[in-house]
């Protein structure tokens, strides 16, 4: 990943920064220019919870490339407090220790790293709560 | 009044055994156990290091205090793992805290001593009335080299302070701090060097006793206070052994350390080790108690604080998860291969 793309994304990855619409209070991730319920421009920053439940998972057995290492690994659409949803790998477990509705809470990990020089990307996944 | 408003620690779920180690290099586990007193020890995950456990303990110390992060102005983390040669671990913390632009931040440096030389600058900061909050932590996932004594301790975790002189935020005041320090080449890493060395038996009386020792009288001379003034002592602990050593040739009793002295279960955590112990004391400890704090680091020098815990300690301590808690529970083992390859010590292609 080139460095500037990433530290564009730093406010979601590190804090979980969301847009909220002033009009109708959706909130969005990653944030939006124009409300796809109201058309409204304005948005809050508001910080998403890092408490949640996985909503669905697969199993990733075949990894791109970067991840290789970390098969088998889960990765899950997870419903945090709050109603917004997001994709993320739930670490520290087998594919057998995740089920539907499983507790998780979010942490601050490495999610990848460029060869053995180039940059450290950081990031949230998620963990058995 | 200055002293800490937030604690927070980070202990990685992974562990590996002693026996596990022992049996891949023809050691007696037994011999460890005894005489070093250590079981067990944390591994961190592959995903994780020094930046990521730092983030977690403070994020814990936040929400302990309850501030707005925006407001702490200092942030610096102690450790001899920072996972860049040159690019701050503070960086990354300050940003995912939300504590930036308007903060100053530095990466300390000394073997084992560095976190509490990060928590020694934010008190003194705080207390000269320079920033409003600032954040102290000591962070490690330290390796030692394969078959060498020190792979049975090298450990991962973190521990955080955030600092203020608000006296209605205050959980525990700092009543005083002192330091030690000597030039004595007891362990060491040279540039570009995989694993550290060490000068063996070298590391004990001449460095770990006498710097742990002669700190701990000098803090409590200048704080005019004596062991039984105390209801908590925490010792820098490479091993199970030698806190509880150097706490006795201080006057200390058992009891007193051994809510602080968690080297048993979690190996030796480096930059995180006494400041990991002070969050054990912090769990439990009531108004009123006196806690004495001495680190050590290689090189050699130990920091040394006094606290004594307020009536808002309490109402903290439920806030975030305790320290034993993340020391005795969901821990998953791994055998010695896992942990090799955790801890990237298997050669892989490009
Ligand atoms: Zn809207």
């Amino acid at each position: 990943m080139q460095p500037q793309r990433y530290w564009r994304e730093i406010p979601r990855r590190y804090r979980l920064e969301a847009g909220k619409c002033r009009k109708c209070g959706k909130v969005f991730m990653p944030p939006r220019l124009i409300c796809d319920a109201c058309r409204c421009t304005e948005f809050d920053m508001v910080r998403l919870s890092d408490k949640g439940k996985v909503h669905t998972y697969t199993v990733i057995r075949i990894a791109p490339s970067g991840f290789g290492e970390q098969v088998p690994f889960v990765l899950a659409l997870v419903d945090l407090e709050g109603g917004v949803r997001l994709t993320m790998q739930v670490a520290d477990c087998g594919p057998e220790d995740v089920k539907i509705g499983s507790p998780v809470k979010v942490e601050f990990r490495k999610i990848n790293e460029v060869g053995k020089s180039g940059v450290i990307c950081y990031g949230y996944k998620a963990v058995l709560a | 009044m200055v002293g800490i408003c937030g604690y927070g620690a980070y202990i990685p779920r992974n562990r590996i055994k002693v026996e596990e180690i022992s049996k891949v290099w023809g050691t007696d586990a037994e011999s460890y156990k005894k005489g070093l007193m250590l079981e067990e020890k944390s591994v961190p995950s592959p995903d994780q290091d020094t930046i990521t456990m730092a983030v977690e303990a403070s994020r814990k110390a936040v929400k302990r205090a309850g501030i707005d992060p925006a407001l702490i102005g200092a942030v610096y983390v102690g450790s001899e793992s920072h996972p860049y040669a040159v690019k701050p671990s503070g960086t990354v913390l300050a940003e995912a805290l939300g504590a930036t632009p308007e903060c100053h931040t530095s990466d300390f440096e000394f073997a084992c001593k560095a976190g509490t030389e990060a928590m020694y600058v934010a008190s003194q900061l705080v207390k000269a009335g320079s920033v409003k909050y600032a954040l102290g932590v000591g962070a490690d996932t330290s390796q030692g080299a394969p078959g060498d004594a020190l792979e049975f301790s090298a450990a991962a975790g973190a521990a955080a302070f955030l600092f203020s002189t608000e006296k209605d935020k205050i959980v525990a005041e700092l009543i005083d701090t002192y330091a030690y320090m000597t030039d004595t080449p007891d362990f060491w890493r040279r540039e570009h060097m995989h694993y550290p060395r060490h000068g063996g038996r070298f590391t004990g009386e001449q460095a770990y006793f006498k710097h742990v020792v002669s700190a701990g009288k000098g803090m409590m001379a200048k704080a005019g206070m004596k062991p039984s003034d105390f209801a908590y002592a925490v010792f820098h602990q490479p091993n199970g052994k030698f806190p509880l050593r150097a706490g006795k040739m201080l006057g200390f009793e058992e009891r007193q350390i051994l809510t602080g002295w968690l080297v048993n279960k979690l190996g030796n955590t480096y930059s995180g080790a006494s400041p990991l112990g002070l969050t054990a004391v912090l769990d439990e400890a009531k108004a009123d108690d006196k806690i004495l704090v001495v680190s050590f680091g290689s090189g050699a020098g130990s920091d040394g604080f006094v606290f004594r815990a307020t009536d808002k300690l309490k109402a903290a301590q439920g806030l975030a998860e305790k320290t034993r808690q993340m020391l005795d529970e969901k821990k998953r083992f791994l055998e010695y291969g896992t942990y090799l390859k955790y801890r990237k010590m298997i050669i892989m292609n490009e």
